[in-house]
């Protein structure tokens, strides 16, 4: 579950006020907006990359407005990607796992399971650098997964992809929240993505948050 | 078809390159002229006999034994240094950081013999009956002035402020974005640190070294003041080429200078390598 209480998020001019809406655990949203218009900072308060300026973030009933990134739980998929150059695919998988002390069994099992649901099995001694656009949105993921977190946050995961990979690309999103059951926010500019992808539909205009609903023809504005 | 004002226009011959390669060429090539003829002077002035000579005498070993420890030590300390205050220069705005900014860059800029007597001054400023040189001997056993740690120290004092311009741009050159993504995923300001910056920084770091370990070869003014120039005990190469020459031995100074512009030629060619995009 997410939850966004009142956040208010300030950047030099931009102002996002008053932001509030609850995501049901297992719910996929879809975060819709403007370029500019504050959709990734909202992600980065949601994971603790950027602190707001006022209200709070709750997750699954807890308030971690105050916590760490890294005690929050979150797998986050940012636009660029933000691999570590000097690791591999499966070392890009095994990261958070090893963090957590995960036994060498574990991680192993987990690398498996985690590559043939988004398959990447074949890329796994590959280094990022070279992968395709399709490849490199798949380890990503892999990486925000790996470690079951309850919220995925990701930031147009799919404005870099080509038509045939991004249809690839749906299929697996949902594909993948049937066997997880994790909670998504999902940002785009693509009212297809998210009539493909969404439970729910949030928009951002004028500085604000307001749900619409996922069919409305009026959008398309 | 060209009209009458564009074929007027129109070259007959081809435009000629020559002299603009030639001014150029002529005024930043006395340069390279200029260092390539010091070299040469070097070279021609000594001969092989002179160097063995040199070579051969157990106050110029020492010398030499001495520079590549006091070198590397004082490179070690530097990236030791260097690494996290480049880092927390490059990653964080923080209250202060412009002073912090002015104070790394100040042994650069500081004439060699004022930064040798800052550190003789610091170490025997009396504070009531307390003295750091003293407190240096009794409680950690080590005598700092005029001796082996005042060698690494006085070179150590402005190696460290490359080694810190250095780490500070890889830093720059690196996006913070996978350290935060990193951090998203389990890991402390530190982790995302060691296991994901660090990890990138693996050619800056050994430019910084490299960096470090050639401005130390080259350090001698605070040498001089601050350890002394005794043969056998602060005597680096620096110094040997010091007291040869004023003992009136120029053959043997010049040769410890080829010696030593050998070091730093090799150091070069090692930055080269490692590419001069950064720090160098």
């Amino acid at each position: 579950m997410i939850e966004l209480r009142d956040v208010t998020l300030r950047a030099g001019k931009f102002e996002l006020s008053c932001v509030s809406f609850l995501i049901e655990r297992g719910q996929y949203a879809v975060l819709m907006g403007r370029t500019g218009g504050g959709k990734s900072t909202i992600l980065e308060a949601i994971c603790g990359l950027r602190s707001v300026d006022s209200g709070s973030v709750w997750l699954d009933g807890v308030d971690v407005t105050a916590f760490d990134p890294a005690d929050r739980g979150i797998g986050y998929v940012p636009q660029d990607l933000a691999f570590f150059p000097t690791y591999s695919v499966r070392e890009h998988l095994a990261f958070a796992l090893k963090l957590r002390k995960a036994t060498s069994k574990l991680v192993v099992d987990r690398i498996a399971e985690i590559s043939e649901l988004l398959g990447i099995s074949h890329l796994l001694d590959r280094r990022v650098k070279g992968l395709s656009g399709g490849e490199a949105q798949r380890v990503a993921l892999g990486r925000a997964l790996s470690f079951h977190p309850p919220v995925l946050l990701l930031d147009e995961p799919l404005s870099a992809l080509d038509e045939a990979t991004r249809d690839e690309m749906y299929s697996l999103l949902k594909h993948v929240r049937l066997k997880t059951g994790v909670t998504t926010l999902h940002v785009t500019h693509s009212l297809h993505e998210a009539r493909c992808l969404a439970d729910r539909l949030l928009v951002i205009a004028d500085g604000c948050v307001r749900e619409e609903l996922v069919g409305d023809a009026s959008l398309k504005r | 078809m060209p009209t009458e004002s564009s074929s007027a226009n129109a070259r007959k011959t081809p435009r000629r390159q020559w002299p603009f390669f030639a001014v150029m060429g002529t005024l930043g090539g006395s340069y390279v002229v200029l260092v390539a003829l010091l070299l040469m002077g070097d070279t021609f002035f000594t001969s092989r006999g002179h160097i063995e000579d040199a070579l051969l005498k157990p106050e110029i070993q020492a010398a030499i034994r001495l520079t590549l420890l006091s070198c590397t030590m004082s490179a070690v300390l530097s990236l030791w240094v260097a690494t996290p205050l480049g880092y927390l220069l490059s990653r964080f705005r923080f209250r202060g950081r412009w002073l912090v900014d002015i104070l790394v860059d100040i042994p650069v800029v500081l004439p060699p013999l004022v930064l040798g007597l800052s550190l003789l001054i610091l170490f025997h400023l009396r504070i009531g009956e307390w003295r750091l040189e003293d407190w240096m001997r009794e409680q950690v056993g080590w005598q700092i002035t005029y001796s082996v740690p005042a060698v690494i120290l006085a070179q150590f004092s402005v190696a460290c402020a490359f080694a810190v311009r250095t780490m500070r741009v890889t830093f720059d050159q690196i996006s913070p974005r996978a350290e935060q993504v990193a951090r998203t995923l389990g890991c402390s300001r530190g982790q995302a640190f060691l296991q994901v910056a660090l990890p990138q920084a693996g050619r800056g770091m050994t430019t910084a070294f490299t960096l470090a370990w050639a401005r130390s070869l080259g350090e001698f003014g605070p040498i001089l003041v601050f350890a002394g120039a005794t043969r056998f005990r602060t005597e680096v190469l620096s110094t040997s080429v010091f007291l040869e020459l004023s003992v009136g031995n120029l053959e043997s100074a010049v040769a410890v200078s080829l010696l030593m512009v050998l070091m730093a030629g090799i150091v070069l060619v090692i930055l080269r390598l490692l590419g001069s995009e950064v720090g160098a």
